[in-house]
């Protein structure tokens, strides 16, 4: 909130009361023209985006409205009714909601003004929800959820009655996802109950604001935009490449030998933030650091999967600055204040550039000064990656994902949630929701399926009349039909299906299985879990931890050895690489000129390529094939992001499997696939059975992608999110938490009885539209596939090229079901036979 | 496996077997067939269940019970049985035989007819269905074969029952591989669960403590076009 003092705008600083001018002065500031601005639109009445880098007293603009209309408020008279909430505040993080409580309070009680801020999320005792009921806060913050519940409880009209101001808070990450969906959804429903409504957008910058401003206010009429006030960018950051003295490797996440060099870094600096792609790199860092940690300097972890008091204990430790160093993935990866943090080493390859230049934004929270961030490249690929984006002067720029329109599945979480607040009007409901952004294309038959889902589940099949959800009375509402409907309703509320994990719990090795007690130290995935066996170990929460067992939803550990680590591949933190970044690469891979100004190790890595394999031309797609272990491998390098290779791996391996190659699973990276099986596909290809040009044929897009789609494991992981957010399924019974697993299962059930008996059901049209948006990415392999075609070059190799290397070293998540599952069951057969003397 | 010289036409999707003495085929579709008796074996269809979990507000697809007789029909019309028996939870609740579509029940009662059906209680549905043909019993012996719903807790030899919903699981190549599996120690037999949205419980759980001699047990898992084998020492549990 520090600035150098600006010229004074004195009409607006007029609109300022005396406390607030008081307060600025006392502090040696002046208010910023920005902050200004927006208060002078919001008592013009508008509806404003902000966008303003990192540092540039976002917060305290987004809030000067609300604190200027509350000081002058006039008190509430002993005896009169309790108002309702005034300002709405809404974070992406709950962390962030705590955050902004801190940072808000300091100046309120400066400024000498009584108003009362709470925060409400998930950690929120019940007694205080109750109490915030009763007597509501001025400002009350929050996260996306609350508010889907608030807005579904009875009394929701009257809390909110008094309403003038919703604040989004890192507006460009709350839009881009199902939780956007369920927020604009809400706000749609606060528009409702008080029309006069205003709303503040804060956002770092982004490609197309127009799509914000108009996500803020309503859409009837359609097209209607809040107002933009933008701050110029600050000070440009000071990024570089680490020029290491050690050898780069040419695979690999973990940055070891750059180790010795950040730790250098760490020393030289007051307090390093160190950013991760993975939780999985991040253990890893953390692991190495601590080990050339001489000084004993105080440096933490921080990841999703850690126990939530252990992530509090280092948030509060970085914030009072008692830390030297935090290795962090994306759970820091918001605006939150982090005391004094210097310095910014980001480990990997920086990817969509909107998420390098918050991470860069988090040193040095003053906007005049550079901030200062150095990139460590993981491994070679990563070096070009990085070079690229230097050389394109791009890392300034902002990516953000496009928005897409409107789920249906969250929209039936939404209807639902309406009526369990009270009996909705079905032609007022719709225009309702067709005002908020991502919904204004939706259709009045769209909207009625989703009522009748909801209702009795829509199926064509009408049987369920008497179990209604809702039902319409006499007078054309529509109403819950019993109160545990609203009851299960609160349970499941949210748009965050987790992938089913088990607790890591701790216990003596002397005890093994049978070891009860001990700490749970966070969660691991289910699959993550299953694929060990007793005795190995891995990496987790900064230990060395040794696999016991899985005892019912546990995942039982002890105190493990170096000997033999198996990294986690948790699930998460995979961010794909934008098609500008992705160009780039390909473009200076193709053109030996460009070589010169990449690292002499990077250009021999390519050179050996050259000599081991080769290269391809710029257009050209290289496919290599080779043997290793006991599996074959197929590597191909389109360079279009990982998306666009996810898909197209599902389709290779669909028709290798047809081709008898026995495909067992694939791996995209944003630079290549890989896909491995347990027949030589070199062999298939040279024998044309099928040729690759057959393999890599753009029909693939038709019928494999329609086949492909209804008979995915990845449309069933789809399907069941959809079916837990729309309310098909439920997350939890009241008092009785339901595993993961038999969520799984009857999903899974589910999805293939609906699928042949009703496959035009609304649910599972919300399936493909999210897989097709989210995972398929066909749009961008559609355009490889034509651009490719005749240009395929098949180079068999006896081993693995370097060029290869990276894409081999992220196995170990994506598999193929099918085929192959059933071999392994053949080859358990035949062992079992084998043991058994009888083969 | 206790291969016995085959002079019954085993169909492909089906692995041969013999408990207590007795012959039987257990057939990938999750039934159970004794050539000796003409006799088909088929447990916990569990059919209305949709409609059960409807009942309590989770609206499911209602299209498990045309899934599930679909799937025995194919088994019926391969194995053109005698006798059919039911091994209990046929209706995932007392009144399920009740809600059953009109449409649904023709075509069950079609595919009982000129066959003799046997509907075993079952802890969901202890009491005959109603308006159905069949003869309701708590158990079924024939042969050296004893039929009920829920497996005893001591060793009875040529018990066949179902219940516990028994899947297997097996880590190969580092890939898991679950499935629904009858599980056998050549003594008696628990039967997998066939109804559509049947969950099902790894045969490790100590759910089945005692019921197998360890050393002996087989699980047979259901593949998508055969039953595989897998010996006792290579499963795993979870």
């Amino acid at each position: 909130m520090t600035a150098k003092p600006e010229p004074l705008h004195e009409t607006a600083v007029a609109r300022l009361p005396e406390p607030f001018l008081k307060w600025f002065a006392g502090k040696g500031w002046a208010p910023r023209a920005h902050q200004l601005e927006l208060l002078s639109r919001a008592h013009a009445g508008q509806s404003t985006l902000l966008i303003a880098p990192t540092g540039a007293g976002k917060t305290l603009a987004g809030f000067l409205p609300s604190l200027t209309e509350l000081a002058v408020r006039p008190k509430r008279k002993p005896g009169q009714a309790h108002r309702g909430i005034h300002t709405l505040y809404i974070s992406p993080l709950k962390a962030l909601a705590v955050d902004i409580e801190r940072n808000l309070g300091k100046p309120v009680a400066e400024i000498g003004l009584a108003v009362a801020i709470e925060t409400r999320t998930g950690d929120t005792p019940p007694h205080k929800r109750q109490r915030q009921k009763l007597v509501p806060p001025d400002i009350l913050l929050t996260t996306p959820e609350q508010l889907a519940l608030l807005i579904a409880s009875g009394d929701a009209k009257r809390f909110f009655e008094d309403l003038r101001y919703v604040i989004f808070d890192e507006l460009h990450s709350l839009v881009t996802s199902k939780r956007g969906h369920l927020l604009a959804l809400g706000l749609a429903r606060l528009r409702a109950i008080v029309p006069g409504l205003q709303t503040i957008g804060l956002s770092a910058t982004v490609a197309e604001p127009d799509e914000l401003r108009r996500w803020l206010v309503s859409q009837n009429p359609p097209g209607n935009m809040a107002g933009l006030v933008t701050v110029a960018g600050g000070a440009k950051p000071d990024i570089s490449i680490l020029e290491s003295e050690e050898r780069v490797p040419w695979a690999g996440h973990s940055a070891r030998y750059a180790i010795p060099e950040i730790y250098e870094e760490i020393r030289r600096h007051r307090t390093t933030l160190l950013f991760v792609n993975t939780r999985s790199q991040a253990e890893m860092l953390f692991q190495e650091l601590w080990r050339a940690n001489e000084d004993a300097l105080p440096i933490a972890l921080h990841h999703g999967s850690l126990d939530v008091g252990q992530r509090r204990r280092v948030e509060k430790a970085m914030a009072d600055n008692a830390l030297r160093a935090i290795v962090a993935t994306s759970t820091l990866d918001l605006g939150i204040d982090w005391g004094d943090v210097d310095l910014v080493i980001h480990v990997g390859a920086p990817k969509g550039a909107s998420r390098l230049a918050q991470r860069i934004g988090r040193a040095n929270h003053r906007m005049d000064e550079p901030s200062k961030a150095i990139l460590i490249p993981a491994n070679r690929f990563e070096v070009l990656e990085c070079r690229a984006a230097l050389d394109a002067n791009y890392l300034g720029a902002q990516d953000t994902p496009p928005l897409l329109a409107g789920a249906l599945d969250v929209l039936a979480q939404h209807v639902l949630g309406t009526a369990c607040a009270g009996p909705f009007e079905a032609q007022a409901l719709y225009e309702e929701v067709r005002a908020a952004a991502p919904y204004a294309a939706l259709s009045r038959t769209s909207f009625d399926q989703v009522v009748d889902f909801v209702a009795t589940g829509g199926y064509a099949l009408r049987n369920y009349e008497r179990y209604a959800r809702i039902r319409r009375t006499k007078e054309g509402l529509w109403r819950v039909t019993h109160p545990r409907i609203a009851q299960q309703y609160r349970l499941n509320v949210g748009t965050i299906v987790e992938m089913p994990e088990l607790n890591v719990r701790y216990v003596r090795s002397s005890r093994g299985l049978a070891g009860h007690g001990g700490r749970v130290l966070g969660k691991v995935e289910e699959y993550f879990a299953e694929t060990l066996r007793p005795g190995d170990n891995f990496l987790f929460a900064g230990k060395i931890l040794r696999f016991e067992g899985i005892r019912e939803n546990e995942c039982v550990v002890s105190a493990g050895t170096s000997a033999n680590i198996i990294v986690p591949s948790y699930a998460g933190g995979k961010f794909p690489l934008s098609t500008y970044l992705a160009d780039q690469v390909r473009a200076m891979l193709a053109d030996p000129d460009r070589w010169s100004t990449l690292p002499e190790q990077v250009s021999d890595w390519l050179r050996l390529q050259k000599e081991k394999s080769m290269l391809p031309k710029r257009g050209d797609l290289l496919v290599e094939t080779f043997p290793r272990g006991d599996r074959h491998y197929m590597v191909c390098y389109p360079f279009e992001g990982r998306l666009a290779h996810q898909t197209l791996g599902m389709l290779l391996t669909r028709r290798l499997e047809r081709a008898e190659a026995r495909p067992l699973g694939f791996v995209a990276t944003d630079y290549s696939l890989a896909i491995w099986a347990l027949d030589d596909m070199g062999a298939l290809f040279r024998a044309k059975k099928p040729s690759l040009a057959e393999l890599f044929d753009e029909d693939m897009l038709g019928d494999d992608l329609e086949a492909w789609l209804n008979d995915s494991w990845m449309l069933k992981r789809t399907f069941r999110n959809c079916a837990v957010i729309s309310g098909l399924i439920e997350k939890r019974f009241p008092g009785q938490e339901k595993t993961g697993r038999q969520v799984t299962v009857s999903a899974d059930l589910i999805y293939d009885v609906l699928r042949s008996h009703e496959p035009d059901h609304i649910l599972l049209q919300a399936t493909r539209a999210d897989a097709g948006a989210g995972l398929l990415d066909v749009g961008r392999l559609g355009d490889m596939l034509s651009r490719v075609r005749g240009r395929i070059v098949h180079k068999p190799l006896e081993r693995i090229s370097p060029l290869a290397v990276p894409v081999m070293l992220e196995i170990g998540r994506e598999s193929v079901n099918g085929g192959a599952n059933e071999s392994l069951l053949m080859e358990a057969a035949e062992l079992a036979g084998e043991a058994m003397g009888q083969a | 496996m206790n291969f016995v010289p085959a002079t019954v036409a085993v169909p492909d999707a089906a692995e041969l077997v013999v408990i207590a003495g007795e012959r039987a085929v257990c057939d990938a579709r999750g039934v159970l067939y004794f050539p000796e008796m003409d006799m088909l074996a088929v447990s916990d269809l569990h059919l209305e269940k949709g409609s059960s979990l409807a009942r309590r507000g989770a609206l499911v697809p209602p299209y498990d019970t045309i899934a599930t007789l679909a799937r025995l029909q194919e088994a019926l019309d391969l194995y053109r049985p005698r006798i059919v028996v039911s091994l209990g939870d046929s209706f995932h609740d007392g009144e399920g035989a009740t809600r059953l579509h009109p449409a649904f029940r023709e075509r069950l009662e079609a595919m009982m007819a000129g066959r003799n059906w046997f509907w075993i209680a079952g802890n969901h549905d202890p009491d005959a269905p109603a308006d159905l043909p069949g003869d309701t019993v708590r158990e079924l012996a024939i042969g050296a074969l004893l039929f009920r719903h829920e497996p005893s807790r001591i060793p009875v030899e040529g018990e066949i029952a179902g219940h516990l919903h028994p899947c297997a699981r097996i880590v190969q190549r580092g890939r898991s591989v679950r499935r629904r599996c009858f599980a056998s120690d050549g003594t008696r037999m628990v039967m997998p669960a066939f109804g559509a949205y049947t969950g099902s419980l790894n045969v490790l759980d100590r759910a089945y403590a005692g019921l197998f001699r360890r050393e002996s047990l087989m699980a047979y898992m259901m593949g998508r076009d055969r039953v595989f084998a897998i010996a006792g020492s290579m499963l795993r549990p979870g």
